[in-house]
């Protein structure tokens, strides 16, 4: 290493003193909030890529439940394996984005407490952008998680009626959901400062209602409190309505607009909440 | 505005953690170009008080300007020109060097591609381009330092603050850091550094500021600091250790300053007092050694030394700087 730095270093010699520690030219133009959050978002990226285990439940969940309900629950629940993609694979979709929701947030939580999170506030950037950034990461993730959900569902037998129109909307649909549930784990993140209570909590809150939903199986064999629970529950719609879009199945629409004004409000509840708190940031 | 104004000037700035009073009335000034010691022990102060100038944290009572802009009201314009080296590295560990400078350029308004050129020239001049594509975790203390202030030297600041840039390192990283400011002072930039090494304040900083249990105790240049001690040390070795507490009482009768006991028994040294003529100082020392020949006192070596910043230090605040120091008390001449 030292001799490649010797050699480096001398062919290099107006690099060195003073030289090459003055930037040339005046300062440059401040980034600007999209810039920054741009920056942000491609230094989620690079932590993805130097880590890549951090993707193994965003790999996982998608595969695991797809391949496990569709071979060993499938017969039973939808007759044929063929017919229960139909119904399932829309809801390992929304499963697969919904449940890793939250590690953008914990991520998030381990910037805001060390060294680096100082000189980020010391920049002369928007404060929100590192928030946006590391939804901007999240937005990749869901997007991996997406195309895992369907090649795979492809690759076993799964034909969307709604054809690639239908699959890119709903894709879209499930991570603008994915995205506004990103903002409620930033707000989180923020509050409680600490990635693992993030992670955890992220798990704990998400868990419940993904089973209890309809991703998986109709509710008609459910007891009635559950019904009530699963009818009422944002997985439930959003599962209706990817349906609706993939397998091109979209009555009046109910579950999609739905889920676009659910989408909405989660966004404008906790936008504003997680950008107010990381201002409040020390 | 105000271009030849001073780059740092605060007012009577305190800041409180819940009881803890870290800022108690600090009044600064900093002159353009200079290189500015923060002197003092941990919890001091001191990072306090750069966090107020960087705009990291607000004063709750005071008024700082820094480069003409107001430290609460013109935060934003006063990050894009001051650059701030935290005491821990502000650094992504899972990111490699070179993809650590990358996204500062971005951040600082850099282009991509100037970014990139950018993180090379400043990899190539701190000596790092050999570890440019390596993870930072792997970085040793030094190296990661370095990285840290090359972060700060993105776009050149008018205004860099280094708080304590060398706590922790080894001798050799500590020189390369100093050689390091040294060298970005040259470059135009105003230095406010900290630190709890007297050492380093003593060969970096022109003006320095010694702060105690936040406030500033005393300021001035290395020189006058010294001075307001005393005009130096009279270290006086004898050949018979039994003579000591003779040698003692003479010394304390004929000289002002304290008479101290050194760790050999065969040592003791007095804190001279400045006298109003400089020249004195040689008339003071000779009568005390003429009194200790009359008082049969064989003296093995005499030496005056100038009184180190330790020195200065304890006299200034009446307790050593930092515990490594104070093991150095009597060996300092």
């Amino acid at each position: 290493m030292s001799t490649t730095t010797a050699t480096t270093s001398r062919a290099a010699p107006e690099a060195h003193g003073p030289g090459g520690l003055l930037a040339p030219g005046g300062p440059p133009r401040r980034a600007g909030p999209l810039a920054a959050s741009a920056a942000f978002g491609w230094r989620a990226m690079l932590k993805i890529k130097h880590e890549p285990n951090q993707l193994t439940d965003v790999i996982a969940i998608p595969v695991v439940f797809t391949v496990l309900f569709t071979y060993i629950f499938g017969g039973a629940i939808g007759g044929t394996p063929g017919h229960y993609l139909t119904t399932l694979l829309p809801g390992t979709l929304v499963m697969g984005i919904t449940a890793v929701t939250m590690y953008g947030g914990a991520r998030l939580a381990q910037d805001v407490t060390t060294g680096v999170f100082d000189r980020f506030r010391s920049l002369p950037i928007w404060r929100g952008a590192l928030v946006v950034g590391s939804l901007l990461g999240d937005a990749g993730r869901y997007l991996l998680a997406a195309a895992i959900v369907v090649i795979l569902g492809v690759i076993i037998g799964y034909r969307p009626d709604g054809g690639a129109p239908g699959v890119i909307a709903a894709v879209a649909l499930v991570i603008a959901f994915g995205l506004s549930l990103s903002w409620v784990w930033a707000a989180t993140a923020l509050l409680v400062r600490d990635p693992a209570t993030v992670s955890s909590l992220g798990l704990a809150v998400l868990l419940p209602p993904t089973f209890a939903s309809n991703i998986f199986v109709q509710p008609r064999t459910m007891p009635g409190w559950l019904q009530a629970f699963v009818k009422v529950n944002p997985i439930s719609h959003l599962a209706d309505a990817t349906r609706d879009l993939m397998n091109n199945t979209a009555g009046a629409g109910g579950a999609v607009a739905w889920s676009l004004v659910a989408t909405a409000a989660i966004t404008l509840v906790f936008a504003p909440l997680a950008l107010h708190l990381y201002s409040k940031q020390a | 505005m105000a271009r030849d104004g001073p780059a740092i000037e605060a007012r009577g700035l305190v800041k409180a953690y819940g009881q803890t009073r870290a800022l108690d009335g600090i009044d600064l000034t900093v002159r353009r170009g200079q290189v500015f010691g923060f002197l003092g022990p941990n919890g001091a102060g001191k990072t306090t008080a750069i966090r107020i100038l960087a705009t990291l944290a607000r004063p709750d009572r005071g008024t700082a300007r820094v480069l003409g802009l107001d430290v609460v009201r013109e935060a934003d314009a006063i990050r894009a020109r001051v650059a701030v080296t935290g005491q821990f590295a502000s650094l992504d560990d899972d990111l490699t060097g070179h993809e650590n400078l990358v996204v500062f350029g971005r951040l600082r308004g850099l282009s991509r591609g100037a970014s990139r050129q950018r993180a090379d020239e400043l990899l190539a001049a701190f000596d790092l381009t050999g570890a440019a594509s390596r993870l930072v975790s792997g970085y040793s203390g030094g190296m990661r330092r370095r990285l840290d202030i090359g972060a700060s030297l993105i776009v050149t600041p008018d205004l860099l603050f280094l708080d304590e840039p060398t706590t922790g390192m080894d001798p050799r990283s500590q020189s390369q850091v100093w050689e390091l400011v040294r060298q970005i002072a040259a470059t135009g930039t105003t230095v406010l550094l900290t630190t709890q090494y007297l050492d380093e304040a003593d060969q970096l900083a022109e003006q320095i500021a010694v702060i105690d249990r936040g406030r500033i105790v005393a300021e001035g240049t290395s020189a006058q600091l010294k001075a307001r001690v005393g005009s130096g040390t009279l270290h006086v070795r004898l050949l018979d250790g039994q003579q000591r507490s003779q040698a003692q009482a003479v010394l304390a009768g004929t000289l002002q300053g304290p008479v101290r006991l050194g760790a050999d028994p065969l040592t003791l040294s007095v804190l001279l007092a400045t006298p109003a003529d400089p020249a004195d100082t040689g008339r003071l020392v000779g009568h005390a050694m003429t009194q200790l020949w009359r008082a049969r006192v064989a003296v093995a070596e005499v030496t005056v030394g100038q009184p180190s910043l330790h020195e200065a230090f304890l006299a200034l605040t009446g307790h050593p700087a930092s515990p490594a120091a104070a093991d150095h008390e009597d060996t300092n001449s």
